[in-house]
């Protein structure tokens, strides 16, 4: 693998990323539990679609064999994905959302406050735009995760629940593999292992304020980074990709 | 005795065209046709989000993703600003989404036809809120001053929607054969609705007449419907659409189009439930409150306890 | 507080040193909640720089029969205003 093939398949990482889970929180649309919380769903999915944006920008570039932001968003298969587990996961009810936006949230809180400082300067570009609205996300799931924790026996027990379905899911956010490698090297990528100790310490803290337990001898499930995914990413990309390519080459 | 003294004072500011405010006398009469119409505008925006919700998902670039769920994002804020506008007049918002769920209060019946292709956004953005717009602008000098002060917020946040809507018709019309087929139809199917979005016409409807002597209202469906017809037509034809109406032709003597009567039958059922998506309108709204009454409920168990550890 | 929690007017201060200005209102379950539904609904097109909340109860308002009584009395006193002042010609900076 080349470094530029490394800084490729690493901005498709981070595209897919946002572009999945994105994708998933426009799902809430029309369909929230309160109208101020749709808007503030609908911010923080819109706030995700920019940064997937600009990452396949970037991606296309990188690559520079004339394909575009949407080329790359609407015309990869799923083998060709590589967004973390978490992300593609089906919305669920709104427990489910809130944590595995919390999940995800304290991941890029840490991860983009690193990448900031990349030497690759577009990147480091994108990440200082995304610290800042992630801080949101995070402040804005971990309150909920906190309510919804320490708010009624049966919200209490869906978040539990959400918690103990999705934890399975977050050892893979710090794999790092052949990719980070290369770019470590070279200080264009972040080392992950660096912000896993960050990142417990704050989900325990809120966790803990938010009455809930983090699942013990959790089996973690992997496979992201080599494009294999739960059987919900297809479905996800059927929906999102249908119209793009009923219509080839055309403009929209 | 006093009350005469209190109309008085209303009716001389309705005259010299000062806002009424919460706090002022009103008429009772006056402060209900508020509340129906302001909760109706609302309850609009609010099941207005769910047509083009339904393509957020499949939007065919992500800018018309990002654009688009911006777009129904602004449509649940207008929500907002409107039934805060409507709870100043003594109804809380419990009330208000009440009688939405309960099929009690109307909303606009456009929402109620089907979003059947992606040309259906630029159909929804160029012609349903270019019509929206027309009555929006009228309404920033409503006489209600919560209502117009939401409105002309509303306005300023609008001015793209209309364009973005424009902006995909102009795309699909001079794309593919495919593409275009598929702007072409939208408009056949969103023409005809769109008209009726001004309501009956004046001579049958039953609020106007009121409305535009409390100046809730500024001008008459009519007067609207007729200017919509003279600003859109052109602007279909010049990205060489073309209109689903034999009898539209421009009248040079009255400087106005000349153009046929929708089908007010049509209008009838949609707006008595019979159109093709009253249902599912109504129940997605209906479902997201009854799935979101835990949340809500947890919410206030959480402040509850807060309260407590405070005290 | 009831299913869709209390109203929290919200005021916003579009740059900073300006005054705040009211601008609508949300409702949410507490205070916190209030703040971010207020940054979601009313600060999507750079419309701030802060925020306040105010639990909308708390808001006293004076009523339309006031209008007399408070702020007509007002208009007399023009001595409050510099322009009733005479000050030579030439003068500057005053």
């Amino acid at each position: 693998m080349t470094n530029k093939e490394a800084l490729f398949n690493y901005c498709l990482r981070l595209g897919d990323n946002n572009l999945i889970l994105g994708h998933r929180l426009s799902e809430w649309t029309g369909r929230g539990p309160m109208l101020e919380e749709e808007m503030a769903l609908c911010n923080i999915a819109l706030d995700l679609l920019g940064q997937a944006n600009s990452f396949l920008q970037y991606a296309a570039k990188v690559e520079a064999k004339g394909r575009s932001e949407d080329d790359l968003a609407y015309l990869r298969n799923d083998r060709e994905f590589f967004n973390t587990l978490l992300a593609e996961h089906p919305n669920g009810d709104y427990a489910f959302t809130i944590m595995r936006q919390f999940l995800m949230s304290a991941f890029d809180f840490y991860f983009y406050d690193e990448l900031k400082k990349s030497s690759d300067e577009t990147l480091a570009g994108i990440a200082a735009k995304a610290h800042k609205e992630i801080t949101y996300h995070l402040r804005h799931s971990s309150n909920w995760a906190e309510r919804l924790g320490d708010g009624t026996e049966e919200s209490h027990s869906r978040i539990q629940n959400a918690l103990d379905e999705l934890w399975r899911f977050t050892a893979e956010l710090f794999e790092m593999n052949e990719v980070d490698g290369l770019l470590l090297k070279e200080k264009i990528s972040v080392d992950l292992k660096s912000i896993k100790p960050k990142w417990e310490k704050l989900v325990n803290e809120v966790l803990q304020r938010a009455t809930l337990k983090i699942p013990v001898n959790t089996f973690m499930q992997r496979g992201s980074r080599d494009g294999k995914h739960t059987e919900h990413l297809g479905y996800l990309l059927a929906e999102m990709q249908h119209l793009h390519r009923t219509h080839p080459g055309v403009q929209w | 005795m006093e009350n005469i003294n209190f109309e008085d004072n209303f009716e001389s500011k309705l005259s010299r065209n000062e806002n009424i405010e919460p706090k002022d006398w009103m008429p009772e009469d006056y402060r209900k046709a508020n509340i129906r119409q302001i909760s109706q505008h609302a309850h609009s925006e609010i099941i207005g989000m769910l047509p083009e919700g339904n393509w957020i998902t499949r939007a065919p670039s992500l800018r018309r993703k990002m654009v688009l769920l911006a777009k129904v994002q602004d449509e649940a804020g207008h929500g907002l600003y409107l039934y805060s506008a409507c709870e100043t007049l003594g109804i809380s918002r419990e009330e208000i989404l009440d009688q939405l769920y309960t099929g009690k209060a109307k909303y606009s019946s456009i929402f109620n036809y089907p979003t059947l292709t992606w040309a259906d956004m630029g159909a929804i953005g160029w012609l349903v809120d270019g019509a929206a717009i027309m009555n929006q602008v009228m309404l920033q000098r409503t006489s209600y001053g919560p209502y117009a002060r939401a409105m002309v917020r509303i306005c300023k946040e609008e001015s793209f929607h209309q364009r973005q809507g424009y902006e995909i018709m102009c795309t699909l019309a001079k794309g593919s054969p495919a593409q275009k087929e598929m702007a072409q139809d939208a408009l056949n199917r969103w023409w005809w609705p769109t008209l009726m979005m001004f309501g009956p016409p004046d001579k049958e409807s039953i609020h106007t007449a009121q409305a535009v002597k409390w100046k809730i209202k500024r001008e008459t469906n009519d007067q609207l419907r007729q200017r919509f017809v003279n600003q859109t037509v052109p602007q279909g034809e010049m990205i060489g659409l073309t209109f689903p109406d034999e009898k539209l032709k421009w009248n040079e003597s009255k400087k106005n189009y000349d153009f046929g009567e929708p089908n007010w039958e049509e209008f009838q059922n949609v707006i008595h439930g019979n159109g093709p998506c009253n249902k599912e309108r109504l129940s997605t709204r209906v479902t997201a409150h009854k799935e979101g009454k835990w949340v809500r409920e947890a919410l206030e168990a959480y402040a509850n306890k807060k309260k407590k550890v405070a005290a | 507080m009831s299913d869709q929690g209390i109203v929290w007017e919200v005021f916003v201060q579009k740059k900073p040193g300006q005054p705040f200005v009211h601008c609508g209102n949300v409702h949410a379950h507490d205070a916190e909640l209030a703040l971010q539904n207020a940054r979601d609904l009313y600060a999507r097109r750079n419309e701030g720089t802060a925020l306040w909340v105010v639990p909308a109860k708390y808001i006293v308002a004076s009523s339309p029969e006031d209008v007399g009584p408070f702020f007509d009395p007002a208009n007399e006193k023009i001595y409050r205003h510099p322009t009733f002042y005479t000050v030579p010609e030439g003068i500057s900076h005053m």
